[in-house]
């Protein structure tokens, strides 16, 4: 009832562990993927490792989570024998995320990642934390078009490129990184955010800034999704993210466009996330009479 | 509402000529032993994990070992820290007769562990472990064996030697340790020698503290929301325990 088709592969069900979320470590993906995700995403990597910034990194203030990690990693060399692992061990499709400085960067990281023969690699070109000349290369189509033309000449393998919600244009900056040879779209990454505490009179986040994550997303990343998908037609997958906590919530990204549903935050907010999530999913669709994740569409009349 | 708790420092007082007892204003009725907050200091820029080592009011016994807890350690009565927490899994009281082995300032969240032992009329014995005198931690409120590698208080040897003077009087339901991981695996495979469960409390390099990053894992675990206890059965077959960390970039490091 839940098994979808993304860039060639099976899941056994549309929910995919987002980039970020749990770790570069190959134990954490094939955790995840015992845990009920039909697809894994390992934490992005850059070709030097990265330590971040210092703490505090995250923060949950109500409902609402900040968080600017920075991109901590062990490299893409330490890595790849990571991807290797988790896609041996995992038993569902592993996406590896890349996280470059440079169009030129994000080559030669899906250079070496292709070594690891990850299913898929996705290529974070929206992360909010990390400043290139003051933003980020998914929020121009033409940045986004050189990351996505550097990738696509580094690997044959399938590719997904993570995009901003903060921007006025995903679905001309989607459908550009489409013509430009991405295999497929995910989105959104977090939204930028600042959280101040008034009695010590600093921004929370040690970065100062962050980016938003968990239910105060999803009305974004739904919006974002929508818009892609109006503007990339119905042949390109779109792994739709952010604030999908519950079963519903995964159903509405489909609606919205999606092929397959990233699962962030919420794998820290509820124990054994994917598989309540995917068990709420097949509720919903068995009382409203669907039979497939395809079947799953808007009704725009 | 607000990422963090704000805390002003009502007490302090010195354990030893490293480490530094803070009491807050703040109380965590519902914290246990073992669990930990993150605690930030703003005018430093930069937040770190402790263990609590008393929640009415809260405790926090730092050891000032790095730069951020030597600034923590530097507050005077009546500054203010930020707190969030409490996070993760502790201590799980069981048994009627426990044993409690810490090493170094280990031993901290251990005497949190022996008050609510108290409370709930378990009979506690405590094994307090330094390199030598002027670094052993304050006896816990039960009966406290103390033991150091240079023989200069105590019983001369390591935690080990004590465990071993408390195992020559009977049998205990349980035995809980928190100190270097390597220290916690040998009191963990003297008690199963001796039939005994052990629940540790583990620490990671930590970030977001609730489970989100995955930075603090230890093989498929992660310390801040699977642990930081463990029964050492969960960890016997991990990849990590007892050989490998991870640094601030999340590189592994040989323990």
């Amino acid at each position: 009832m839940l098994s979808v088709s993304l860039c060639g592969n099976r899941l056994r069900n549309p929910l995919i562990l987002a980039s970020g979320v749990r770790g570069n470590s190959a134990e954490l993906l094939i955790r995840a993927a015992r845990e009920g995700a039909g697809a894994v995403t390992s934490k992005s990597c850059s070709l030097c490792p990265r330590e971040g910034h210092s703490n505090p990194t995250m923060v949950a203030d109500g409902g609402i989570f900040l968080n600017a990690i920075g991109l901590s990693n062990p490299g893409v060399e330490e890595e790849i024998g990571e991807i290797r692992r988790a896609v041996r061990k995992a038993g569902v499709p592993v996406i590896a995320s890349i996280v470059g400085f440079s169009p030129e960067e994000f080559g030669r990281l899906a250079e070496r990642m292709e070594e690891a023969k990850p299913h898929m690699i996705e290529a974070d070109a929206s992360c909010p934390n990390i400043e290139h000349g003051g933003k980020m290369f998914s929020q121009s189509v033409e940045d986004a078009v050189a990351v996505t033309k550097a990738v696509r000449a580094a690997t044959s393998l399938p590719f997904s490129i993570k995009l901003s919600p903060d921007v006025p244009n995903i679905g001309q900056i989607a459908k550009a990184c489409v013509e430009a040879g991405a295999d497929c779209i995910t989105a959104v990454n977090t939204m930028g955010g600042m959280l101040i505490d008034p009695y010590a009179k600093k921004a929370v986040l040690h970065n100062r800034f962050g980016g938003l994550s968990g239910h105060a997303l999803k009305p974004i990343a739904l919006k974002s999704v929508y818009s892609i998908r109006k503007a990339v037609g119905d042949g390109v997958p779109i792994i739709g993210t952010g604030g999908v906590a519950c079963g519903l919530d995964a159903v509405e990204m489909i609606m919205a466009g999606a092929t397959c549903v990233g699962v962030g935050t919420a794998v820290a907010l509820r124990n054994g996330a994917f598989r309540q999530i995917a068990g709420e999913m097949r509720e919903f669709m068995r009382k409203e009479g669907y039979r497939s994740v395809s079947e799953l569409s808007l009704d725009e009349g | 509402m607000a990422s963090h708790t704000v805390a002003k420092i009502r007490g302090i007082e010195a354990e030893n000529e490293l480490v530094k007892t803070l009491t807050l204003d703040i109380s965590m009725p519902q914290a246990a032993p073992g669990q930990f907050v993150m605690c930030w200091l703003p005018q430093f820029s930069e937040e770190k994990p402790f263990s609590l080592s008393a929640k009415s009011p809260v405790r926090l016994t730092v050891a000032a070992r790095g730069a951020f807890s030597k600034s923590l350690c530097g507050l005077a009565r009546g500054q203010r820290i930020w707190i969030r927490g409490p996070y993760g899994r502790g201590f799980e009281l069981k048994g009627r007769r426990i044993l409690l082995v810490g090493g170094g300032y280990g031993f901290a969240p251990l005497r949190f562990l022996a008050e609510e032992a108290k409370k709930r009329g378990i009979a506690a014995l405590a094994v307090c472990g330094a390199r030598t005198k002027s670094l052993l931690l304050k006896p816990a409120p039960c009966e406290t064996i103390f033991t150091t590698d240079d023989g200069s208080a105590g019983i001369a040897g390591n935690v080990l030697e004590g465990m071993r003077r408390a195992l020559s009087r009977g049998k205990f339901d349980l035995v809980y340790a928190c100190g270097p991981e390597k220290m916690m695996e040998a009191v963990a495979k003297l008690a199963q020698r001796h039939g005994m469960r052990t629940q540790l409390l583990t620490e990671r390099y930590m970030k977001c503290g609730i489970g989100a990053c995955g930075h603090c894992c230890m093989g498929e675990k992660l310390v801040c929301a699977d642990g930081p206890m463990f029964y050492y059965e969960e960890l016997k077959k991990n990849s990590e325990f007892g050989k490998v960390w991870r640094d601030k970039a999340g590189r592994k490091v040989p323990l």
